[in-house]
């Protein structure tokens, strides 16, 4: 499904992020991506999804080298994925409801039949009541919930989260992995960047250390 | 379909939505857009009205073709059957020696001088109203004339037909250049005007991309405004033009009536109001295009 190939990644003026990284990730496949701050978590991701390009070695989703996409394909591709940002990403000019509903229009889905899969999307996270609210309005944790539920609204076939936990209190990152590792049991691929060992125990899945780009297998 | 029909309800709710926040911003745009559109609109209309004046005009062209004094009978003859024929003559009058001279006898101007000659120095003469006006065409009958046997000289009496007719060309070639400046202009205003907006919506346009947005996607709402501003100003422009010209004509009409006349500037027909209102909304949606895609390439490194 995902396959990295001696994937090297050096953003301009700066060390190299990622180092002669290989792995390969299977359809349905839970993965975490740990390491300390700076070991190149994000960058993996944003290789995954199209949004960087690797300096050296191939990125293939599916049977597709991402470094060769046509500029026109790369939209198509990344609708693939549902992502999480480390930062989020929310527009605090739009309400909750109307964040969700972004992707779902960027698909093509609007109306009743998008306005049911956003309160399904936003009840998933524990958000349903807070639709018409300002994300400013919001708390860190149930920001990081609605990015969430922005990821996970158009069905994706595949979830990236870069740090989804990161602003939760313990329940809630028990309940937020638990609706990863939900969706993984319906046949999505998961993969999730965390820096904390511990929250990640009692989920099983296959687990990829970063150490200063180089991939540590454990 | 259904979809396709949804989805761009929802864009243009959303740039209405848009407007409706921006109403004073929106108007003023309109109204620059407006005055900048009307500017070549009023230069135009005059001229159109000048040049349908010009045409009615009585005085027209007139080309004189004299005679060598030594043509004979078969020759003159000769010559009135060909400028009968010819395709380029609306109308043609013979005046021969003999009347010119009759009448110049008969004229209590110049009989003093008739009676001095001993003899009838007049050509034979054509006069012929030509039925193309344009310069150009009256110099080229007039060479052709020339060459003719017999024929002595050929007057033109074209210089005002050529003066009006090079001014009425100049003013043309003003309206386009007036109108390709102000068409940049207007590129300009709304091209800028959208780039504000791309600039307070950047975070939005950087998301949709990141979550698989196409470019097509994100300039559509762009592209819907910058139509929208194109349309509002050339429907201002329109509402300048015609109240500008009704105001006006109030003034002509008292001028025309010292003058026995009725001549009143006429409102742009609907060619024109068409005309201006594509042109308008076309500069529009290029304007927003282009810096859309400006916008665009800066985020699109690849
Ligand atoms: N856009 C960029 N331009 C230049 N350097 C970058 C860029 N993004 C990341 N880096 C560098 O690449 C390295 C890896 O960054 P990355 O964001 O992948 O780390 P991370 O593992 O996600 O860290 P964290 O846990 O703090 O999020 C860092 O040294 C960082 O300085
Ligand atoms: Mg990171």
């Amino acid at each position: 499904m995902i396959r990295f190939d001696q994937v090297s990644k050096r953003y301009p003026g700066s060390d190299e992020a990622l180092r002669g990284v290989s792995f390969e990730i299977a359809q349905g496949e839970l993965a975490f991506v740990t390491g300390h701050s700076g070991a190149g978590k994000s960058t993996l991701l944003k290789l995954m999804a199209a949004i960087e390009r690797p300096s050296s070695g191939t990125v293939l989703i599916g049977n597709q080298n991402v470094s060769k996409l046509r500029p026109r394909i790369v939209p198509y591709m990344r609708r693939k994925f549902g992502l999480v940002f480390q930062d989020h990403k929310l527009l605090y000019d739009r309400n909750c409801f109307e964040n969700v509903a972004l992707p779902l229009y960027i698909n093509g889905v609007t109306g009743q039949e998008a306005a049911k899969r956003i309160r399904a999307a936003l009840d998933k996270v524990g958000l349903l009541g807070k639709e018409k609210a300002m994300p400013i309005t919001l708390s860190g944790g149930e920001q990081q919930r609605l990015a969430i539920a922005r990821a996970v609204v158009s069905r994706p076939s595949i979830l990236i989260a870069d740090e989804p936990t990161g602003n939760l209190d313990e329940t809630y990152a028990a309940d937020i992995m638990a609706l990863f590792h939900a969706f993984r049991q319906v046949g999505v691929t998961v993969i999730i960047a965390t820096h904390d060992a511990h929250g990640i125990n009692s989920i099983p899945g296959k687990m990829l250390h970063l150490d200063h780009g180089k991939l540590t297998v454990s | 379909m259904k979809h396709w029909i949804n989805q761009h309800t929802l864009v243009w709710r959303l740039v209405l939505a848009r407007i409706c926040r921006n109403k004073l911003a929106t108007l003023l745009i309109w109204a620059v857009i407006g005055i900048a559109l009307c500017l070549p609109a009023i230069l135009y209309v005059i001229i159109d009205n000048v040049n349908q004046l010009a045409g009615e005009v009585k005085n027209e062209p007139q080309i004189s073709v004299f005679m060598k004094l030594d043509a004979d009978k078969a020759t003159v003859a000769n010559i009135k059957s060909l400028l009968e024929k010819h395709s380029g003559i609306s109308n043609l009058k013979f005046v021969s020696k003999d009347s010119a001279w009759k009448a110049m006898q008969d004229s209590a101007l110049t009989d003093n001088i008739a009676a001095n000659l001993k003899h009838n120095p007049l050509p034979d003469a054509f006069f012929i109203q030509p039925k193309a006006h344009a310069p150009s065409a009256i110099d080229q009958l007039q060479h052709e004339l020339q060459t003719l046997e017999g024929v002595e000289h050929v007057l033109a009496d074209a210089d005002w037909a050529k003066r009006l007719y090079s001014i009425l060309e100049l003013g043309k070639k003003a309206v386009w250049v007036l109108s390709g400046l102000l068409g940049f202009a207007l590129v300009t205003i709304i091209g800028n005007t959208i780039r504000l907006q791309i600039l307070t919506q950047r975070e939005e346009i950087e998301v949709s991309k990141l979550i698989g947005a196409t470019d097509g996607f994100i300039r559509r709402p762009f592209l819907y405004a910058g139509t929208l501003y194109g349309l509002g100003g050339s429907l201002a422009a329109l509402l300048f033009v015609n109240g500008i010209i009704t105001i006006f004509n109030l003034s002509v009409a008292d001028l025309a009536e010292l003058y026995g006349s009725s001549f009143i500037l006429a409102l742009p027909d609907w060619q024109i109001s068409l005309g201006i209102t594509a042109c308008a909304v076309a500069l529009g949606w290029l304007g927003s295009y282009i810096a859309v895609n400006r916008s665009l390439a800066r985020l699109n490194p690849h």
